[in-house]
């Protein structure tokens, strides 16, 4: 006997569009093609004088961070309102929650209000399939990190940068370097790169920085950073926390940037016009030589350009998977 | 009240016996087997043809929630729910508000469940004071008080040589200690075992040495104070092997594992459903088929529900947030069924686990049909099946099984004579 837990494709509506934007599992390689191809337009907005489209004009966007967020909330409001919407912002750590108000009913607040879409960050793995599946199922639920899980919209933005710079993904050696155990960054841009046909993925850290398991997502492991460099296109580095140093994940700082810092010398390993990337916010010195970080390979400044078109892309298709799925639901109750 | 259950197909794993046969009941006592005894005339009857009679289920671990958490479940509500589930007598544990460390709440504890009067309840004392594990309880006022056996819970001792006293104390007055083994520092902060699927979805991981670890140090311990030892809820393939091992050394330890654990895998966490969030947590199919193997080998000689019971807020949030635990006393009989149809056990095999096996690690007088012991019996139809949810009588609702049907369905539950469930 197995239990009934047969996947239910939760963030797609009865036509395969997007309704809501929780993970890139399971979604198909031309979904996420759609998503870059739409953010590529997108990208032309932001170059123009006048930056907004009327794409969700009417529309109210709340983005509701339980967890500190710099760029990630700001890159949401700019997409938010470069396509027209009404965009408010919770730091819901220092209201609701210190009082004992539970997610649950913070978001039924909120919904309350006729939001249309939530932006959501949370500390716990799961957060957002929960409010989709469970609090707000009718409102377009954009995954904005959740714990260790997911982050979907920066997987999309790192895709479309490597895409801009290096064409596509068929011939393309890829290595996520440092803290893979922790990051949802490095989980959705595994999923994204098998899914887009990477044929060369690699994680490089010590092994009490890799989850068990982590060849499940199709990449090689490596724990010596020379050997993981080698001859690739792409070098993506993740942030270490310095929480990380107790509990003996790690010895010291110094210790992890001599093995697995990107230094100008260890990147000479890598293709000469391979590209140097990092989600931010970065720590010089611990994870990367600031000559590294600001130098002619480093695309990092970029990703941030691309993040407000990608996700103006998810914002718009969401919204539009989702008014396309109540329609439907409407029509056949009728 | 006396009663005749005529016809059934009587299974009592103690003595073997399996027929077609006629069970005869007075003043609570089974008083015939087979013929009526001289003089014997039933006021009731019950025509039992197609149906199984076998022992009333001993279930070692049963969270009653009473005292404190009566939100999630009440003494009267989940005996209840445990006699629908063809229980009879059942253990609950020490994890109540307060802490299950006194007389006053054994005895609390006892009145309730001897008011309610669907189960015989047998607590099971804190081994330390509030759980702590730094002060022995008062381990033979509990006894005296009712107290069947003494367990920390999954709340390991901070300090080997505490733990190490606590067994020789209970050892001096024969007293059985039941261990969750788990390491509490490996276990920190995880919510699922640590393996691919955990990776996948983000949640910290318990790795199935958190259990191991703590199953060698324990059961040397064991062997060291002599104490009368009983592992509960079991979860990892290397874990029962551990058991196994002591066993042929001539270690008398035994053993259960939560009837949930021999069906489901931590696979069934893909989707972030808090239902599957139990405590220690859902291991992988070749653990799922070590315990199931070990079971059958009688290496595990009780299979017990591990019901938590809880209200539906308590698993209204993302994962890591939710409670642990599946409320399930209520499917014991239906749900274990689906192991003698998966082919696993035979029927009588199964009953044992269910009855006789748990009965004797905890020493209960029960599991057993013979003349003269208590009318504690179940009587159930093979062939027919039960919706999960369909009259459901626990308080907590959290069970991923509700809506399936199961193989098998509890008529009538009978406790010291009378109808329990069923009537």
């Amino acid at each position: 006997m197995t239990p009934h837990d047969a996947k239910r494709p939760l963030q797609l509506n009865a036509q395969g569009q997007l309704r809501h934007f929780l993970s890139l599992d399971g979604l198909p390689r031309a979904l996420l093609t759609e998503i870059l191809d739409t953010a590529d337009s997108f990208l032309e907005v932001g170059a123009r004088a006048v930056k907004k489209v009327p794409l969700l004009r009417g529309k109210t966007v709340c983005n509701v961070f339980f967890e500190n967020s710099t760029r990630t909330r700001t890159t949401f409001e700019l997409a938010a309102q470069r396509l027209s919407a009404d965009v408010i912002t919770l730091n819901v750590s220092t209201s609701s929650t210190s009082k004992g108000e539970t997610l649950f009913d913070t978001l039924r607040n909120l919904e309350a209000m006729a939001a249309d879409m939530f932006v959501v960050r949370h500390s716990d793995s799961g957060a957002a399939h929960f409010i989709a599946e469970h609090v707000c199922p009718d409102v377009a639920i954009i995954n904005g990190g959740d714990g260790r899980h997911s982050h979907p919209t920066q997987g999309m933005l790192d895709m479309l940068t490597i895409r801009r710079h290096k064409g596509g993904f068929e011939n393309l050696s890829v290595a996520i370097v440092g803290d893979i155990l922790h990051s949802r960054v490095a989980r959705s841009n595994m999923l994204a790169l098998k899914a887009l046909g990477c044929p060369d993925i690699r994680v490089v850290g010590p092994k009490t920085l890799l989850p068990v398991g982590v060849e499940q997502y199709g990449v090689k492991v490596y724990t010596d950073l020379a050997q993981g460099l080698k001859d690739v296109d792409v070098v993506i580095m993740l942030r270490l926390q310095r929480e990380r140093m107790q509990g003996g994940l790690l010895p010291s700082e110094g210790e992890f940037y001599r093995l697995f810092g990107l230094t100008t010398a260890r990147l000479a390993g890598a293709k000469p016009d391979a590209i140097v990337m990092h989600p931010g916010p970065i720590n010089r010195g611990v994870e990367i030589e600031s000559a590294v970080a600001d130098g002619a390979q480093s695309v990092i400044l970029n990703q941030v350009t691309y993040g407000i078109a990608v996700r103006m892309a998810v914002l718009s298709m969401a919204m539009s998977g989702q008014t396309a799925q109540r329609q439907f639901e409407q029509e056949n109750v009728q | 009240m006396s009663l005749s259950i005529l016809g059934a197909r009587v299974i009592d794993p103690t003595s073997g016996l399996d027929s077609v046969t006629d069970l005869h009941v007075s003043e609570g006592k089974l008083v015939g087997l087979g013929a009526a005894p001289a003089g014997f005339s039933a006021s009731q009857s019950i025509d039992a043809t197609g149906l199984i009679a076998a022992p009333g289920l001993v279930d070692l671990n049963v969270a009653l929630r009473e005292p404190g958490y009566s939100r999630k479940g009440t003494i009267a509500s989940e005996t209840r729910a445990a006699a629908a589930g063809g229980v009879t007598s059942l253990c609950c544990p020490p994890q109540t508000k307060p802490i299950l460390d006194t007389s006053a709440v054994t005895e609390l504890i006892l009145d309730r469940a001897r008011e309610a009067g669907h189960c015989k309840v047998y607590p099971i004392g804190a081994l330390s004071k509030g759980l702590e594990g730094e002060q022995l309880a008062e381990l033979v006022a509990l006894r005296d008080a009712g107290c069947i056996a003494f367990g920390n819970g999954l709340r390991s001792f901070p300090n080997n040589r505490t733990l190490c006293r606590a067994l020789e104390y209970a050892a001096t007055f024969d007293l059985t200690v039941i261990f969750n083994s788990q390491d509490h520092d490996l276990a920190k902060g995880g919510l699922a075992h640590e393996g691919p699927t955990a990776s996948f979805l983000g949640l910290v991981g318990i790795p199935e040495t958190a259990e191991t670890v703590a199953l060698a140090r324990d059961l040397l311990l064991v062997e060291q104070s002599g104490v009368r030892a009983h592992f509960s809820q079991l979860t990892t393939a290397r874990g029962v092997q551990l058991i196994a091992d002591a066993q042929a050394r001539g270690l008398p330890v035994t053993a259960d594992v939560a009837l949930y654990q021999l069906i489901l895998t931590d696979e069934a966490l893909i989707d972030f459903s808090s239902l599957y969030h139990v405590q220690p947590p859902l291991r992988t199919r070749k653990d799922r088929d070590g315990l199931r193997e070990a079971v059958k080998a009688g290496v595990v000689q009780a299979i017990s529900s591990h019901h938590q019971p809880h209200e539906r807020d308590a698993k209204l949030a993302p994962f890591a947030a939710t409670e642990p635990g599946i409320s399930s006393v209520e499917l014991l009989l239906p749900l274990a069924l689906t192991l003698v149809e998966d082919g696993l056990l035979d029927l009588p095999t199964l009953l044992a686990r269910l009855s006789s096996g748990p009965a004797q690690a905890m020493r209960i007088a029960a599991g057993e049909l013979k003349v003269g012991a208590a009318a504690d019996i179940v009587l159930f139809d093979r062939n027919a099946s039960t919706v999960a949810g369909e009259n459901w009588l626990s308080k907590g609702q959290n069970s991923p099984f509700l809506g399936h049907c199961l193989p098998g369905e509890v008529r009538h539950t009978l406790m010291d004579g009378h109808f329990s469930f069923g009537g």
